[in-house]
């Protein structure tokens, strides 16, 4: 158990850095979500844009907004794909089948990135510029936005459901916070060994005798935002597996930390804005507790997990990297499934049943430890609106979260929303097993075979995005159903988000008093976190019961 | 403002030895049960609705392919069907008989209706409108709901409010109601009737009793929404487990799976739901309060603020004389003595007041107060009454040797002839401290002379100051309304205990104070009886209007409290809390007890299969049928074990709203979690006995 030190040693280095920029940057977010001045840069934008910076949207024409600014992306990146042979920078590269270039339009849009091509072998520098690299600052600025206007909104009370601007948002979002952290974090990225180039492949002889062909590309400028923005699309098909995308343990720890920043820190941008720090504190408490049981339960099961190969081995080795080892690969892998990257170090597919599961487990949670950016925050706020719904009841008190009360209409804004993802994922499922096409794909029988497949769906569906592995996803079946599953599991949501901010944004604001059930102390983190689980745990127990649970009891 | 004794404090406990079951009732409500099985009415509880359907399949697949697991579940889930529909029937068959014997009030009489030209004609009581004058005389029954517009009359209401002794019901002022089936029991008198047949008092309230009508309310609206999604997720877990299943080479038959739904879907809370609510309405009907909407019940458990009116409410309705204070050169024997016969003329309860203080400074300490009285005191001979007027302010005796007077201290000092530096200041004294200051002096030979103060005192009602203790831990501000000035109001707010004070109010003030709080966002209570009080009762988003009052004041409010009795705003709080509180309650129980559901039904589907799965049968219920009937059973039986729980609602302490959760979620969250594991296991032990299982 020498690694255990090393183990801790890692998550504390990364909890330290959080805990001194976290509170930092939540402070710089709420200034950017709630302020009234426009950066000269940002007014040019504005003015191409043609958008009245000041003017709030009701919560409908945001809605509307974000879906037209996504369907552009959409459009945009499937016309990069399909007609790759005719552009520049195109390495040579072919267009895009149809159902690929739905699928990676789909998926970059959504901020899941989730990827059935291998990066350097199917894409050039144009794509992978301008329409992967932009998507993934402009996707995780939807996000972020949406969660801005959520916070607005219980913030706001009496205005009839305006609830901000999204494009005032949006702009800011990537001037602001996006840009600036992803050039810094690029810049110690080259410095940590990442490659970062504009020349095509180059050919290299091989100590014995042989030659490889070495893709280059522009690769620490794509990581540094592929991390920020919790979107998990690499260059190459390995991810940071690869080590010219994560060449050693310390880039490996800023990668996390990257991937972290923004989740945490938009918490507590949430608890500015509503004029409460301590509520952020709160929800970002509940994030914590299951980030770290995924954690604990992640490593546990890679460094001392049941399964006879992992022991006659010494350690569950296959599929990862030896410069990572065992902890920081089951510690990327927990950090990416719980916040909707998808970034991998370490094949998932090749973690022990038990690691996999948890993994699976930390997606199904519906992306709220502690999330994407911005969709974290306000897939635990619906979270948070249910527990107080129940915890009001039970403290005699119609249930009223932050000041708003929750009547019908918000709790079937809440209830479709909590909906929402399980339908997607266990419908795909169904799906994807009741065709040939589906099984068809999978590399292993039996119930590892099934997990391959669920992990898909449920990456889709939550827009994670990571790959388990082991499933052969390229296909017309798999990437027009995971298409479909990232394209609602993402703009569903999003609109009831809106709509409910709207409607409390709409809402008169209600008095706490000592009979208000407080929504900041540790009784209230806890029940949150029990409705979590449960919540979650009991729409999915069936399906992880036949995937991971059957083949980890074997 | 109606006078009343305090009630012997309406104790909210006393309430759950109604929540027992007995087998008379559950026979009684069996036939409305049944016909509550119509799937039309089951529409609105979807919950209940699926399960329904369930049955309906499991009874069709085990026609065609019979087997004793099938013909189990197929019988459990009409019974669990079928124990929802006999909690809500249970819950209505408590106000039938109440309902019944309000309809016997309504059987036709004949009215004496008196026409614009002042002729009297008889007509069918079920022919007059609003606006129709009617007379009633002595052993008559009043023929609809109205108000005394000429003629005092004593009627005998009891068998509206339950209370055996007549009340007075007069033209004018704020007694002037009477309602519809009651009986005139002395002289006569004139009544304009306010409403339409059909549409009365006691037709409003057989309605509420029998909760035929009742709405639904909008946090139930809103809970019901949360029950409908879990089980629209459960019912997709379970279509798409089929497909799932089969893939994984655990193929599953469609009973098994329906066990499955109805087992996680909430049927607990989504069975008792309609029968909770039913019975809070009828929790308040027990204590003589009619909500005319359940949408008050549940803006009650919500209030923030609470207006009491001083008199009546929070100090009883007289004064007391509770100190005598002696100035510079006077015996407390003298001023004892004179007080005494000062108030042997005044049959006031204050002047009554004054003859039981002396008493008890005589007896010795510790009886003195109110209602100690019972000696009688001779008036010496040769004594004159000198009884209270407007003009002098003032009361007293003449006796033969001196004069002796007591009155406001403006009054006196000037009957007196000159002041006293003590004295004005023991004056103040009794006024800063809330009390009214009664100024005695005595006159021998025209020469006056000051004795000393009465301190007449508002007496704070036994209890009330408990009572606003309880309302501060729940997080409600309690706000005095008196007419009483500034200096006084402080005091006596003090000593209630009461969080503020709306001194010198006009019912103007009332209705601007309730606005006020409401536009800061915050839920206001209040009661009253006069037809001043209307505007604000209609204000109030809780308006309990007491039955002697007005009509109009019971029309403005949305409650009704037979009893008169002010204090009941308290309870009705609680009641709207304990309303709330138990449908939360039993969610949590209800979703906590799918864990243990999973763990029993799980392990039992696929262990065929996977026999590796035995490990999670933490249970070791004895085989996969037997665990997933026992699974069924207690999903059914746990319904009627907790029918009584939903009638009588669950047990409430005011505390902290943390406080409170902290017990509920213990009791119901962690006791749902972990009740099903040793129900289902004991349920095993029996039914594994069950051949073929």
């Amino acid at each position: 158990m020498s690694e255990v030190l090393p183990a801790l040693g890692q998550i504390a280095a990364l909890v330290l850095l959080l805990v001194l920029t976290v509170p930092l940057l939540a402070r710089h977010l709420a200034t950017t979500y709630t302020g009234e001045r426009h950066l000269a840069v940002e007014r040019l934008a504005y003015r191409v844009l043609r958008v009245a910076p000041d003017a709030d949207q009701h919560w409908r024409t945001y809605a509307l907004s974000v879906l037209g600014f996504s369907l552009v992306g959409v459009l945009a990146l499937y016309a990069l794909g399909r007609l790759q042979q005719f552009l520049p920078l195109s390495l040579g590269f072919g267009a895009l089948p149809a159902d690929g270039a739905w699928n990676t339009a789909v998926s970059f849009v959504t901020n899941t990135n989730w990827q059935w091509y291998s990066g350097e072998a199917a894409l050039g520098h144009l794509v992978q510029a301008s329409g992967l690299t932009v998507q993934n600052f402009v996707s995780a600025g939807v996000g972020m936005s949406v969660a801005a206007a959520f916070a607005r909104g219980l913030a706001l009370a009496d205005n009839g459901g305006r609830v901000g601007n999204f494009f005032t948002d949006l702009v800011r979002t990537v001037v602001r916070v996006l840009l600036p952290i992803a050039l810094v974090a690029a810049v110690v990225l080259v410095l940590l060994g990442v490659v970062q180039n504009l020349s095509g492949d180059r050919v290299m002889d091989t100590l014995t005798g042989g030659t490889q062909v070495l893709t280059g590309g522009p690769v620490a400028s794509q990581e540094a935002i592929k991390e920020l923005g919790t979107n998990g699309g690499g260059f190459y098909n390995v991810n940071s597996a690869h080590p010219f995308e994560n060449p050693s343990p310390l880039s490996n720890l800023l990668e996390m930390y990257l991937i972290l920043l923004v989740p945490f820190a938009m918490v507590g941008a949430f608890g500015r804005i509503v004029g409460d720090k301590r509520q952020g504190w709160a929800v970002g408490a509940v994030m914590t507790v299951l980030l770290g049981a995924v954690v604990a339960a992640t490593t546990w099961a890679e460094m001392a997990g049941p399964g006879s190969a992992p022991q006659l081995a010494g350690g569950a080795m296959e599929g990862k990297e030896v410069r990572f080892g065992e902890a920081a690969s089951a510690l990327f892998a927990a950090v990416t499934t719980g916040t909707s990257t998808g970034a991998v170090n370490a094949m998932h597919d090749s973690f022990t049943a038990a690691g996999g599961g948890t993994v699976m487990f930390a997606m199904m949670l519906g992306e709220i430890a502690p999330g994407g950016v911005g969709s974290g925050l306000y897939g635990m706020l619906v979270l948070a609106v249910v527990t107080v719904f129940l915890a009001g009841l039970m403290v005699g008190r119609t249930p009223e979260y932050l000041g708003k009360k929750i009547s019908q209409r918000e709790m079937g804004l809440v209830a479709a929303y909590v909906l929402t993802t399980p339908v997607l994922l266990l419908v795909g499922i169904a799906v994807a097993v009741s065709f040939d096409a589906g099984p068809a794909g999978v590399l292993n029988s039996g119930p590892h075979g099934f997990s391959e497949m669920l992990y898909a769906v449920t990456s889709a569906a939550n827009n994670n995005g990571s790959a388990f592995g082991g499933l052969t996803s390229g296909t017309p079946f798999w990437n027009t159903l995971l298409g479909v599953l990232m394209l609602l599991g993402r703009f569903v949501p999003i609109v009831l988000v809106l709509a409910l901010a709207g409607r409390f944004a709409a809402a008169r604001r209600v008095p706490a008093g000592s009979g208000t059930l407080p929504t900041h102390r540790p009784l209230f983190v806890a029940l949150l976190t029990g409705v979590a689980l449960v919540l979650v745990g009991l729409t999915y127990v069936p399906v992880l019961l036949l995937g991971p649970v059957v083949e980890s009891l074997s | 403002m109606t006078v009343t004794e305090p009630s012997p404090a309406a104790e909210p406990r006393t309430a759950s030895s109604s929540g027992v079951l007995t087998p008379a009732q559950l026979a009684e409500a069996l036939p409305g049960a049944l016909r509550k099985l119509d799937p039309r009415e089951l529409l609105a509880t979807p919950v209940m609705l699926v399960v329904e359907v369930g049955a309906v399949a499991t009874t069709v697949l085990s026609v065609l392919d019979p087997s004793v697991l099938g013909w189990f579940v197929t019988v459990w889930l009409w019974l669990t069907v079928l124990f929802g529909t006999l909690a809500e029937s249970v819950a209505e068959g408590r106000g039938k008989a109440q309902a019944a014997s309000l309809r016997a009030l309504q059987t036709e009489t004949s009215a004496r209706r008196r026409t614009p030209s002042g002729e009297v004609e008889d007509v069918p009581s079920t022919s007059l409108h609003v606006g129709d004058v009617v007379l009633v005389a002595a052993g008559e029954r009043i023929p609809g709901d109205g108000e005394v517009i000429e003629g005092v009359a004593s009627v005998d209401e009891s068998a509206v409010t339950g209370e055996s002794a007549p009340v007075i019901r007069e033209s004018g002022g704020d007694r002037s109601a009477v309602t519809g089936g009651t009986t005139v029991l002395s002289d006569e008198i004139a009544v304009r009737i306010s409403s339409e047949p059909g549409q009365s008092f006691v037709d409003r309230m057989i309605s509420l009793v029998e909760g035929s009508e009742r709405q639904r309310t909008p946090n139930e609206l809103a809970l019901n929404v949360l029950l409908s999604a879990l089980t629209v997720v459960f019912v997709v877990v379970c279509v798409t487990l089929w497909p799932v299943a089969s893939y994984s080479g655990a193929r599953q038959s469609v009973l098994v799976l329906l066990a499955l739904l109805v087992c996680l879907i909430p049927t607990t809370i989504g069975a008792l739901l309609s029968a909770i609510g039913i019975a809070g309405m009828d929790r308040l009907v027990r204590r003589n309060v009619l909500a005319m909407s359940g949408r008050a019940v549940e803006a009650a458990g919500d209030i923030d603020v609470l207006l009491l009116d001083k008199t009546g409410t929070i100090t009883l309705g007289n004064r007391y004389a509770t100190e005598l204070l002696r100035t510079d050169g006077v015996t407390e024997e003298e001023l004892a003595e004179a007080a005494l016969l000062s108030s042997l003329a005044d049959e006031t309860p204050e002047g009554r007041s004054v003859v039981d203080l002396v008493d008890g400074l005589v007896d010795g300490p510790g009886t003195t107060g109110a209602g100690s009285g019972g000696r009688r005191h001779e008036v010496p001979r040769g004594t004159t009454l000198v009884e209270f007027s407007a003009t002098t302010r003032m009361s007293g005796v003449d006796l033969p040797d001196r004069e002796i007077r007591k009155g406001a201290a403006s009054a006196v000092k000037e009957w007196v002839g000159h002041g006293d530096d003590l004295l004005d200041e023991l004056v103040d004294q009794v006024s800063r401290s809330g009390g009214t200051p009664l100024v005695v002096a005595e006159s021998r030979d025209g020469r006056g002379r000051l004795l000393g103060v009465i301190h007449l005192k508002d007496v704070v009602k036994p209890g009330i100051t408990e009572r606003f203790e309880e309302m501060r831990a729940i997080g409600i501000r309690t706000v005095m309304i008196t007419g009483d000035n500034a200096v006084t109001a402080q005091a006596i707010a003090k000593e209630a205990g009461v969080d503020d004070f709306l001194a010198e109010a006009t019912p103007e003030d009332k209705l601007a104070l309730i606005r006020q709080e409401q536009e800061g966002g915050r839920l206001v209570a209040m009661c009253g009886d006069g037809t001043n009080d209307a505007p604000a009762l209609a204000q109030a988003d809780v308006g309990v209007a007491m039955n002697t009052g007005t009509v109009a004041a019971k029309e403005a409010g949305n409650m009704v409290d037979l009893d008169s009795d002010p204090t009941k705003l308290i309870d009705i709080v609680e009641i709207g809390k304990q309303l709330l509180i138990t449908r939360g309650a039993l969610t949590t129980f209800s979703v906590a007890n799918d864990v243990a559901k999973y763990f029993a039904i799980l392990p039992a589907m696929f262990v065929v299969a996977f026999p590796q799965l035995d490990v999670l049968n933490v249970m070791r219920l004895s085989s996969p049928e037997s665990a997933i009937v026992s699974a069924v059973v207690f999903n059914a039986l746990v319904i009627v074990a907790l029918i009584p729980l939903a009638l009588r609602g669950v047990t409430y302490r005011p505390s902290s709203a943390a406080a409170l959760l902290r017990r509920n979620l213990l009791v119901y969250g962690v006791g749902g979690l972990l009740a099903p594991f040793v129900g289902i296991k004991l349920l095993d032990l029996v039914i594994s006995l069950v051949p073929g299982l």
